[in-house]
């Protein structure tokens, strides 16, 4: 993959991750962020999964760095994380998977359909650990931040 | 206790706007107890699932508020979190809130219909792109995904069938592409499908469902993640449909 491809699957990301939020009516003030978030996440996963770290793995780390850089933006601007983290995940839904899993249902296929499924599932479950770790994090830093001061 | 009333409804008002509109439990918990604590109510005992909430107050009548709708705003989430700090740090009195939160339907931003329904398209072509898929299929993907979600739209805002807006909106999604192939227009429906049905994919619930089971709140999390799952399954149901059929 060469740079201009990068660049341009970084804008594309940004431009997905804006307008999901359009669609949920995030507050006009968040979305540029919440774009720059989604192009962060988008950038991380695509470079583990051209390594070969495994779509999983991937996803966790992708789903964890923007889980984080949520709390930091929604420190910042003093609103709730959920206007961060939900838009910018929405180049990781594992569509793909899931259209798959469907398509061998409906044409009685059952052990591919199911192991799509199962990697539906994965990637689901890798998503949210991502984002349980995050929070964990940030949770663990402001106590540690906090005890120092005192 | 004319004046534990107002804080009650207050109270209740502000968790009623945030739970319909897809706040996390967690979330809702917290602004609640601070409302009510910067109210001078030391231990308020609230209760809170995604149906309904309960708050009592010792000497005052408890109080109960049931939630039929959820939909996905964000906005409203974000104003319920700005006037509970505004009214933390003394800028405004629970009489104003009160009102704020009563207007709050009314006075919040919405996002114009074209301007939603252009930023599905943009949703579905840019996923479809970034999948792998050839620009060929980038103009019918625009135009379908745009077209499933304000189909989608229509259906959740005239009729009150929650999961039939994803249903239909699949079906027309799923026949028009394999339409758009057979005519030669576009390369590949599969691509199209994954990417024209990405606006409607239930992210907020799912999300939500899984933070409310870490935070304890089990009920809660069962209930999002029973309708997050419904909905998923809807738009499934739909795309099977199509494929099998035609």
């Amino acid at each position: 993959m060469d740079l201009k491809m990068i660049i341009f699957q970084l804008i594309f990301s940004y431009l997905a991750t804006v307008s999901f939020a359009v669609t949920l009516n995030i507050p006009r003030s968040a979305l540029n962020l919440c774009g720059l978030i989604g192009a962060l996440g988008w950038l991380v996963y695509k470079s583990l999964y051209l390594v070969h770290t495994g779509i999983v793995l991937a996803n966790l780390v992708a789903a964890l760095v923007i889980g984080l850089s949520s709390v930091i933006a929604a420190r910042l601007k003093k609103k709730p994380m959920i206007l961060f983290n939900v838009p910018s995940l929405v180049p990781l839904v594992p569509g793909g998977q899931a259209y798959r899993a469907i398509y061998y249902f409906a044409f009685k296929n059952d052990n591919l359909a199911l192991r799509y499924l199962v990697e539906a599932g994965m990637i689901a479950g890798a998503i949210s650990m991502g984002f349980f770790l995050a929070e964990l994090g940030a949770q663990m830093y402001f106590k540690l931040a906090n005890s120092t001061k005192k | 206790m004319k004046d534990a009333d107002l804080i009650i409804e207050t109270t209740l008002l502000a968790g009623k706007i945030m739970i319909e509109n897809g706040a996390d439990m967690a979330r809702v918990d917290d602004t609640l107890k601070r409302i009510a604590r910067n109210s001078g109510i030391t231990d308020p005992a609230i209760f809170e699932t995604t149906t309904g909430i309960m708050m009592s107050v010792k000497g005052a009548h408890a109080q109960v508020v049931s939630i039929q709708r959820r939909r996905i705003d964000l906005e409203r989430i974000a104003r319920v979190n700005d006037i509970s700090r505004a009214y933390q740090e003394k800028k405004k009195t629970l009489l104003e809130v009160n009102q704020y939160l009563k207007n709050l339907e009314q006075t919040a931003p919405d996002f114009k219909v074209y301007w939603l329904v252009l930023a599905a398209g943009i949703v579905g072509c840019t996923l479809e792109i970034m999948y792998g898929g050839s620009w060929r299929d980038f103009l019918p993907t625009f135009c379908l995904s745009a077209l499933g979600y304000y189909i989608f739209y229509l259906i959740n805002t005239r009729f009150r069938v929650k999961f039939a807006s994803e249903f239909i909106a699949a079906l027309v999604i799923g026949f028009l592409a394999i339409f758009c192939v057979r005519s030669g227009i576009a390369k590949s429906y599969g691509m199209i499908i994954i990417g024209s049905v990405m606006p409607l994919v239930p992210g907020v619930p799912l999300t939500n469902a899984v933070r409310d089971l870490l935070a304890g709140h089990i009920l809660s999390g069962l209930a999002r993640a029973t309708e997050g799952l419904l909905s998923a399954v809807a738009i499934g149901m739909g795309i099977a449909f199509v494929l099998r059929f035609f």
